[in-house]
Parts: C-alpha cells; structure tokens; sequence
C-alpha cells in the first residue's frame, strides 16, 4: 500500500491552521485531500470539487484545501451546495457540516436533500458538542450532557441521525470515524462516487469538550465484517438502531448502512438541459401576444 | 366618453378575477388602455371580492373610487360599495341574491343552473352583459372566448350570449383606433424584466404577493429559459440562489416582508462574499403576518437597512409594470456588474394590478460582467482600482474559487488581522463609488406633470400611477425616486431646488421616505399618508392635497 501513497500536499493552503493540537479534524482533512486526490487519478478533474462548509470549528477545513470552495453559514450548507450542483451539474459538490449545523439549526435542509436525493455528498463532522462557542448541547449529545448551558447536565434524548436519513429517502447512509482514517478514506470516496445524496456522519471525538474515543474505541464495529445487505431497507433500519447515541451502552456500527439508485433532483429539475452558458431563444414576443 | 370604471363584486370562488380580467382585455381590444385593481381577503372560498376595472382614452396606471358600472353577485357588494355609487352608476344585480332599488336584473345563477353551465360561467355573462350596456361588437367578445378557453368554450360562449341577450344598452363606447398592448402585471413585468436580463433561476417559496412570479416562471418555463426552484423554506431559497450565482449562473429570489426577514442572513452573506443576487421583495401589509392580501409600502427602511454588519446594496422600486419590467433587469445587471446583492421593492397593489404596457425590449440589456481570462493565479477578491474583482466560477482549469462568509484576504482565505480586515472593507465600499457614478447616467429620479410648479409631491414605488396622474390634474410636480439605495442625493437637488412645498405622499403609517429625505438633508413640508391597507384612488388623493393646501 506504501508505494500508492499520494502526496497530499499539493492541496494544502498558507492558512494558518487554528484547530486544537490532537483535533481529529487534522484527520479528516487529509483524508478528505487524499480521497480528492486518488478521485482525480480515477479521471475526476481537481477544478470540478467544491467543498462547501458551514460555521463551526469543522468548517475551517474549506481554508485548509486548495480547491474551490465555499464558506458558507451555519446550517446551510446544504441549499448553498443544491444551488451550485444545479448551476453546474458537471461539479462534484461535498458538503461539511458539524452537528450543529446540521442537526440543529438546518435539520430541515438534511431531510429535504434526503428526500429529494439531491446529487450532493454531506459530511457531518460529528462530535455531539458545540465545540468553537465552548462546549454546549447538540442534538446528538447524550442526556446529561455537561456543558457551560447545561452545568447539571442536558435534558433532551439525541436523535439518530442515520435512522432519520434512512427514513427521509437518502440513497447512501453511512457512518465512519475518525479514529480509522482507512476506513473514513474508503467510504468517503464511495460516497463521492455515489450519485444522487449521500451522507456520511463521521464520529469524532473533540479533544477539548466531549471526548469518547475510548467508548467509540470499544464499540465500534464494521458493518463489512458481518455482511451487512445495504440494499435492504428494514435491515438498514435495524442496524441503524442499535446504538442510540448515549455514552454508555449499544455497538456502534460503522460502515455504509444503506444505498439504493434512485432518480436525483438535479436530472427530475434539469431535465437534461444546463443552466449555466444556456442560449435558448427566448420568445417573449409570444407571450406578450398572449396578454393582448 | 372619456373614460369608465366597472366594478364586479361577489364571494371568493366565483371568479371574479377572471371576469375582471376578460372584460379588460376586451376594452383592450376595443382600443382602450386599461388599469384593473383586484381585491381579495387571505381565504379561498366565501368572503368578499372585487375587481375595479377602468378602461381610458389616456394612458392609466391607477383607479378611481366612483364606479359607472357595478355588478353585485351578492348583497354584500351592493353594502361594502355604497358609497362608490351614485345616481348614474348602472347597477346590474341578481334579483335571487339581492335587493336593490333600481337597476338592471338579471338572474344570472338562475340562467346558469337553468342552462346546466358550470358555475364559473358567471363570468363570461358578466362579460357579455358588459359588450351589450356599452354596445361592443359580440364578434369580439366571441372571439376573446375562444381564444381565452381552450376548455369549456361552448359553455362560455352560451353564456356570453345569454348575458349579451338579457342586458340592455345604456350607452355607447366608441372603439378607438389604437393598437391593443399587453395587459401586464407588476409581478409578470418583473419575471420578463429579469428574463431579458439573462436570468436563469428563480428560486421562491410561495408568499402572497411575490407568488404570481413562480407561477409565471413555472408556466412560460420552455418560452423563456427559466428554470424555477420551491425548496423547504425561504432560507433555503436564498441560498440556493447564492450557490448557483457562486457557480456562474443569474439567479433571483422573491418573496414578501416574512420570507425577506428569513432571508436576512443569506442577504448579510451575499454583502460579504460578493455574491450577486437579486431579491424581489413584494410588501404587503405588516407587521408579522399582518394584512396579507392587502397592500403597504412598509417594508422601505426594512429593505434598506436588512442584514447585520454594513455592506452595499442596490435597492430599486418601480412604480408600474413598464419600469418592474427594465429596473428589474437594469438592476439583475448591475448587481452581476458590482457582485452585490440588489432588492426589487414591489408591493401587492403593483405586483397585482394589471396595466396596459407598452415595453420596449430593447430597454433591457445583459453587459458582461468582468471575467478573468488567465489561465491560472485567480484572486476570488483581488484588489482593484473600482472594488469590482473579475469573476471566475468552479470547473474553470488551474484557478481555484474561494467564496467566503468570513473576512478573508484576496484569495478568499479567513483573515483576523487588522489591517487586512480594514483594506478589505475599504476594496468593497469603493464599489459604491464605482456604482454611484454609473448610477449617474440613469434615471434614478423621474419627474412629471407641470415642472416648474413649485409644489413638488414626492414618492416611490406603486403610488407613481396615481401620483402622476394627480400631478397633471393639478398642474404641479411629481417627483419619483426610482432608485433608493444608492440614494441619488445629486439628482434631487436638481429636481427639489425650487420647491416651497415638498408633500410626501406613502402608502404607509410613518412616512418613511419623509425619513430618508431628512437624513439627506432635504425638508419634506407635509406628508399625506394612507394605511389602511388599501391603495390611494386618483379621486381620494386629490381630495387631501387639497386638503393640505388649500
């Protein structure tokens, strides 16, 4: 494997890096740069990515890789990311939310491009806490989460997130974690190279404020190794369920949970044609006829 | 004959838009210009509405209060418009639904149930009824039918002659020998104006009164190459929108007060990373849920000053459907020009109302906006003498767009450094110079009627229409403000320097435009104000300015 090692760098930028030493966003980052990198030798063109970020302390990775991209607002990395993939459906369009954005102030955004299957890939950079406002609650934090807003602990049951991509209609749903980058690189490329919304939560412990590393190192386990069908909905739910976002107790698979085909937003709304550099004659003396 | 006003009145349901509309396009035909005012509670069946349409030699872009036609399909119309009546108005009534001293009756429900019609036949009697009172040719109104119903045309046409049949002729309305045009509105003008402009998205979650423009789109989608988008919400709309204008293509929001206010960040955004798009912003009344079929002029410092942090913006209100149709596409270009966000001020009296129009296509044209041509060494925000960066889009070999939320430096990079955070505002906000100047050579500022008066009414957006008309009737100026933002201070000392009396006229409770004038120094002396949800009529406001100077 050694001698396909690429070199990652030439897709590093001059920001300077202000992520936490130890963040596993280092991770994903180069994961991310070096499945770019091998897409691109499997005839993918680099000026095709678009990486779009929400706020958050995942969002800075959009600085950190020299491709085009698009640093957006918290929440709404997903209608920014619908709007470019319909300009251009030629781009590959990856999204990167935290928990926060995606979970909690754009969930409706999520379930929207799930239902839809808009032909985008989003990456939720899941560490179960507002991380860059100090550490509070999230929609995935479990109860009794102890943050600066909840010093006696939170009180709202998480959801889970791949249960609900399931059921809202998205045509690839994974998880993967950041502690296993060979893992993370695999199916993130397959859900780049999936067509139509695919979604990839990425467990990841945040060195600063919720750390679980040592639960996710215990109960993680592959779906690959115990020949997970993931084209059998009930299946995908069932596994899906098993672990419930608390802190405590479930095995935690990881792997793709489900993937189908299905007809993307883009071709039902396009139809075929382009909007970007479209030339149609437009006939606005007809309709101006037709208001006489 | 100069000019005549008619009124169909009945319950929510019964088509009365459809009648207003076919009797305008008649009188149309007939050589008339026309103005159709609708108006319409927040419910689908039930409740009370009415066209007023007034048909005039001159060219019209508003209505009157008094009516010489009236049809009631109902009681409550001959109640709520009582005073709009008086002892020359024809008044034509169903005798099964309501009372009435005099008139013409004609049992319409009767005749249609009789005939077994689908109810929304009314319509079409309505309009046959019209043709016979003013002695048109029912060639016409035959003629009008078939090509107006592709559906249904033996039944309307039945109809038609029934009403043509059972009214009388009262008078006679000659036929004028003037070319019909395009009955248009606001909402139509504004989706050609941007069509024109190259526009190639809309993206709109439905809101009372913007919705007419995604429905136009929808409907004229292969006609004018306009792809439309109903997302989850009007935060995902913008957004959509700012993500196809990121990736090279001309794209546009509409919505009212609520919506806008939901697009504020996206609107922030669109100030910081430079992202030209184009919202349409169609007031009703406020605030919150307010008055939502009903129209204001509201929401003026709303759309000046929406969206935190300071940023350049281009704000826009034109006054009747020949200016929706080119400010909106002069303004679709200019924010491609200077990458910034633009607002189209409307409101439900224009966005709603039907105009004859007279438009010239030429009016609008697409400029190219600056594109980098090398190949390589792009700079998303690269200092320039105007502000104005080439644009470059994603797919576009060796050059790498960086868009960005975040103060950045040229390449698009997140910077918290003071003085690159100072050099990258300063770059922004000479694009307002760059702007200001070419604002210059536009027609920021209309002026009508008598133009030496030195009473001078001012106003913007919808009121243009009665505004003109009352200033000639008066024989004094009316000044229009077609551009707000940048505030074109250079053309109104022209046009305001002579002035004894500058009288604002607003279709709001506060005077905002009187607020905007007195920041800039200028002393509007009255403000004649009206917010009772409904437009001013020609009638109404000539009554209060002679109430103020007298």
């Amino acid at each position: 494997m050694a001698r396909n090692k690429i070199d990652s760098s030439i897709l590093d930028t001059y920001a300077q890096n202000t992520w936490c030493p130890g963040c596993f966003n280092f991770v994903i980052e180069g994961v991310v740069k070096e499945a770019i990198l091998e897409l691109t030798k499997k005839g993918l063109k680099i000026e095709d990515f678009v990486l779009v970020s929400g706020i958050g302390c995942h969002a800075k990775i959009v600085d950190y890789i020299n491709t085009n991209s698009f640093y957006s607002i918290h929440g709404r990395v997903i209608p920014v990311a619908t709007g470019i993939k319909l300009a251009n459906p030629n781009l590959k369009v990856i999204g990167f939310e935290g928990d926060g954005d995606a979970y909690n102030e754009g969930i409706a955004h999520l379930v929207s491009a799930a239902r839809k299957n808009t032909d985008i890939t989003v990456v939720i950079h899941d560490n179960r806490v507002f991380a860059l406002t100090t550490g509070q609650y999230t929609a995935t934090s479990p109860i009794g989460f102890k943050g600066k807003s909840t010093p006696q602990g939170s009180l709202e049951r998480p959801f889970n997130p791949i249960e609900l991509m399931i059921a809202s209609g998205a045509t690839f749903v994974a998880r993967s974690y950041a502690g296993n980058p060979a893992h993370l690189k695999r199916i993130l490329k397959k859900a780049i190279e999936h067509k139509g919304f695919s979604f990839v939560e990425v467990l990841q412990p945040c060195v600063s404020f919720f750390n679980p590393a040592k639960f996710y190192n215990e109960k993680i386990y592959k779906l690959e190794d115990i020949n997970h069908n993931s084209s059998n909905y009930k299946e995908a739910l069932a596994r899906a369920r098993e672990w419930d976002y608390s802190d405590s107790k479930g095995d935690i698979p990881i792997g793709i949970f489900y993937q189908v085909q299905r007809t993307t937003y883009e071709e039902m709304i396009l139809k075929g044609k382009k909007l970007l550099n479209s030339k149609i004659s437009q006939k606005f003396q007809e309709i101006l006829r037709e208001k006489i | 004959m100069k000019e005549i006003s008619i009124l169909i009145g009945g319950q929510a349901g019964e088509g009365i838009k459809q009648g207003g509309n076919l009797i305008a396009r008649l009188f149309n035909r007939y050589g008339w210009n026309v103005f159709v005012y609708e108006d319409y509670p927040s419910l689908i069946k039930g409740g009370h509405n009415f066209s007023i349409i007034r048909a005039a030699r001159k060219p019209i872009k508003s209505h009157k209060s008094k009516i010489d036609i009236l049809f009631a399909f109902n009681q409550d119309t001959l109640k709520i418009h009582q005073k709009r009546i008086d002892k020359e108005t024809i008044v034509v009534y169903d005798p099964q639904e309501t009372e009435y001293k005099r008139g013409i009756k004609i049992e319409m429900d009767k005749i249609i149930q009789e005939q077994k019609l689908p109810s929304f036949t009314k319509n079409t009697l309505v309009l046959g009824a019209t043709a016979k009172i003013l002695n048109i040719n029912f060639g016409l109104v035959k003629k009008l039918i078939k090509e107006v119903f592709k559906n249904y045309q033996r039944e309307n046409l039945l109809a038609a002659e029934l009403g043509y049949n059972l009214a009388p002729n009262i008078l006679n309305l000659p036929r004028l020998r003037k070319a019909p045009k395009p009955l248009l509105t606001g909402n139509e003008a504004i989706a050609l104006g941007a069509a024109k402009a190259g526009l190639k998205l809309y993206v709109a979650y439905p809101m009372t009164p913007a919705t007419s423009i995604l429905h136009f789109f929808a409907h004229y989608e292969d006609k004018l190459g306009v792809k439309t988008v109903q997302p989850e919400n009007e935060i995902a709309a913008v957004l959509i929108a700012e993500g196809a204008a990121y990736a090279g293509v001309r794209s546009m929001v509409g919505t009212s007060g609520g919506g806008f206010a939901l697009m504020n960040e996206a609107l922030s955004m669109a100030g910081q990373a430079e992202i030209p798009v184009l919202f349409i912003l169609s007031q009703r009344v406020g605030p919150s849920t307010g008055v939502p079929t009903y129209t204001m002029q509201g929401d003026l410092l709303f759309a000046l000053n929406a969206g935190h942090g300071e940023f350049q913006r281009i704000v826009a209100a034109p006054g009747n459907t020949r200016q929706a149709f080119y400010l909106t596409g002069e303004v679709l270009d200019l924010v491609w020009k200077y990458q910034m966000p633009g607002i189209i001020l409307s409101d439900k009296h224009l966005s709603e109302s039907t105009f004859s129009t007279e438009i010239d296509l030429r009016e609008v044209k697409m400029e190219k906006p600056k594109l980098w041509k090398e190949k390589g060494g792009y700079k998303r925000y690269l200092f320039t003498e105007d502000g104005v960066s080439s644009l470059a889009f994603p797919g576009t070999k060796n050059n790498v767009v960086k868009a960005t939320s975040y103060e950045h430096d040229e390449y698009g990079i997140t910077t918290e450094d003071a003085q690159r955070i100072k050099k990258m505002i300063d770059k922004r906000a000479k694009k307002k110079e760059a702007l200001i100047e070419e604002l210059k050579k536009k027609e920021t500022v209309k002026v009508y009627g008598n133009k030496r008066s030195k009473i001078v009414l001012i106003g913007w957006g919808s009121t243009q229409g009665v505004l003109e008309e009352v200033a000639e009737e008066l024989k004094v100026k009316f000044v229009q403000i077609q551009y707000l933002e940048p505030f074109p201070k250079w053309e109104l000392e022209k046009v305001l320097k002579n002035a004894a009396e500058i009288i604002d006229v607003e279709n709001n409770s506060t005077g905002q435009l009187a607020t905007i004038l007195r920041s800039h120094g200028f002393n509007p002396t009255r403000k004649i104000l009206k917010y009772d949800a409904r437009p001013f009529t020609t009638d109404e406001l000539i009554k209060k300015i002679w109430q103020e100077i007298k």
